[in-house]
């Protein structure tokens, strides 16, 4: 169970909870604060208010270890080395999730700069999902990608939920809300509401 | 020791070249001649007075003033550090953070061959403390500068790749680490290529002086190859410092990347 309580950041002023095993969708146009809100949420960014994971307050442990346990998933994730393989701690576990994305068994010796957006996208979701954490913040995760991948990514995660992993998952797409969430937040000016599916 | 004694009125035949330059831009409407009127005025009232203040401190052998001297040397080089950063830090540590690391090394260097190898008697004889912590300076400001350059302007470029590695729980150095490597390699490679090309591309202007004013070559020698050392000492330990310490300050206690702590650019 994460607590959010009075979480602030700039203009976003948001409390919630979410449950084991439950998957919000999170919606509102683009400039809202909906990275924002998962950003904070993962203390990537400054900001007030507290957050505690099955009771154990976010300040209670480092930083680092609190991103293992609650991780962001940016829409347009980063890359520090060369090859995608660098990128990963067991590249055999990764392989599997990164097939089921579409993507073939060579792809992790491919450099990084000849990758496209949407493969980037499913290279970085592969890698958040290895670390099998509680919680998992996705930012836009299918903004990049056809209607094949985004199936595979949603069964993917909804696999995760159904084993008990948390998940809040921004989109602008509300007919993706409803299919992946079992809970409605709308966003706007820095507020969350929750709508009735 | 034998050298050939300047008078002032021997200078004005050289001189008389920086005004032929001066008639050349005029000619070729390069419209440099002001700029170079400054310039010149400026090198000659500077170099005077510079030669009066060593006279006075030769001659009053004061750890006050010498120290003194050697503060105002350190603050010129860390304005001159921070004129150099294309995007600078917040608050303090504008000036603070290469302030504080040229300080820490060209004075550690500095007191290090004062008290191991030279050995003037008293150790801060502004003779040999002063042009030994102005050439070490130069240096170390340099490989700071170029560092703390290198290391904003690759944080600031590769967020993503940096934010990234936090976001999956990676720690700030962890995160860091690609861009500080970065830093150092850039900091520390002027006084590498300087290593390398000394006495075959150029002879050290030290060297050189010491050679004009009667000495063997050969002690002139040894004496190059000690401030080479200990620049290269004086410039790894400035650079380490600054990076290591702009990498701290660019992140927080929370593991966060703080690109606020960086001013706009202008």
């Amino acid at each position: 169970m994460l607590i959010v309580d009075t979480l602030k950041r700039l203009h976003v002023s948001v409390s919630f909870k979410l449950a084991d095993g439950e998957c919000i969708a999170l919606q509102g146009p683009s400039g809202v604060g909906k990275s924002l809100l998962l950003r904070a949420i993962a203390d990537l960014d400054p900001n007030e208010g507290s957050i505690q994971l099955d009771g154990t307050p976010r300040e209670a442990m480092p930083a680092p270890v609190w991103r293992k346990a609650v991780t962001y998933v940016a829409a347009e994730p980063g890359w520090w080395a060369d090859t995608v393989q660098e990128h990963f701690v067991a590249w055999d576990d990764a392989l599997n999730l990164a097939e089921r994305l579409g993507l073939p068994p060579d792809c992790g010796t491919w450099p990084i700069r000849r990758l496209s957006t949407g493969e980037k996208q499913r290279l970085g979701l592969v890698r958040a999902l290895l670390l099998q954490s509680r919680v998992l913040l996705l930012d836009e995760p299918t903004s990049a990608l056809d209607a094949v991948s985004t199936a595979s990514v949603e069964a993917i995660v909804a696999e995760r939920v159904s084993t008990g992993t948390s998940v809040l998952w921004s989109t602008h797409d509300s007919a993706q809300a409803r299919r992946v969430g079992s809970r409605l937040f709308m966003m706007s000016s820095g507020r969350v509401e929750e709508h009735l599916l | 020791m034998s050298y050939i004694q300047l008078g002032y009125n021997d200078l004005i035949l050289p001189a008389l070249l920086v005004v032929m330059n001066g008639a050349l831009s005029l000619a070729l409407h390069l419209r440099l001649e002001w700029q170079l009127a400054v310039a010149s005025v400026r090198m000659v009232v500077q170099l005077v007075l510079v030669g009066y203040v060593l006279t006075f401190l030769f001659a009053a052998v004061s750890p006050l003033w010498t120290a003194l001297a050697a503060f105002i040397m350190v603050m010129f080089a860390s304005r001159e550090i921070v004129v150099r950063q294309k995007r600078r830090l917040l608050g303090l540590w504008t000036y603070g953070l290469g302030a504080g690391c040229t300080l820490l090394a060209a004075g550690t260097v500095t007191m290090f061959s004062l008290l191991t190898q030279l050995r003037p008697d008293p150790w801060y004889h502004p003779r040999y403390a002063l042009p030994l912590l102005g050439m070490i300076l130069g240096n170390t400001m340099t490989g700071v500068s170029l560092g703390l350059d290198v290391l904003v302007n690759g944080v600031v470029r590769e967020r993503a790749a940096v934010e990234s590695c936090l976001a999956l729980g990676g720690t700030r150095y962890q995160a860091l680490l690609p861009v500080i490597r970065d830093a150092l390699r850039s900091g520390f490679m002027p006084t590498i290529n300087g290593m390398a090309a000394i006495g075959l591309v150029s002879l050290p202007g030290m060297m050189t002086g010491q050679i004009l004013a009667g000495v063997e070559p050969g002690d002139a020698v040894k004496y190059q190859l000690l401030i080479m050392f200990l620049i290269a000492g004086g410039t790894g330990l400035g650079t380490l410092a600054a990076v290591l310490g702009g990498g701290r300050l660019l992140t927080d206690h929370r593991h966060r990347l703080r690109l606020d702590r960086i001013a706009s650019e202008k």
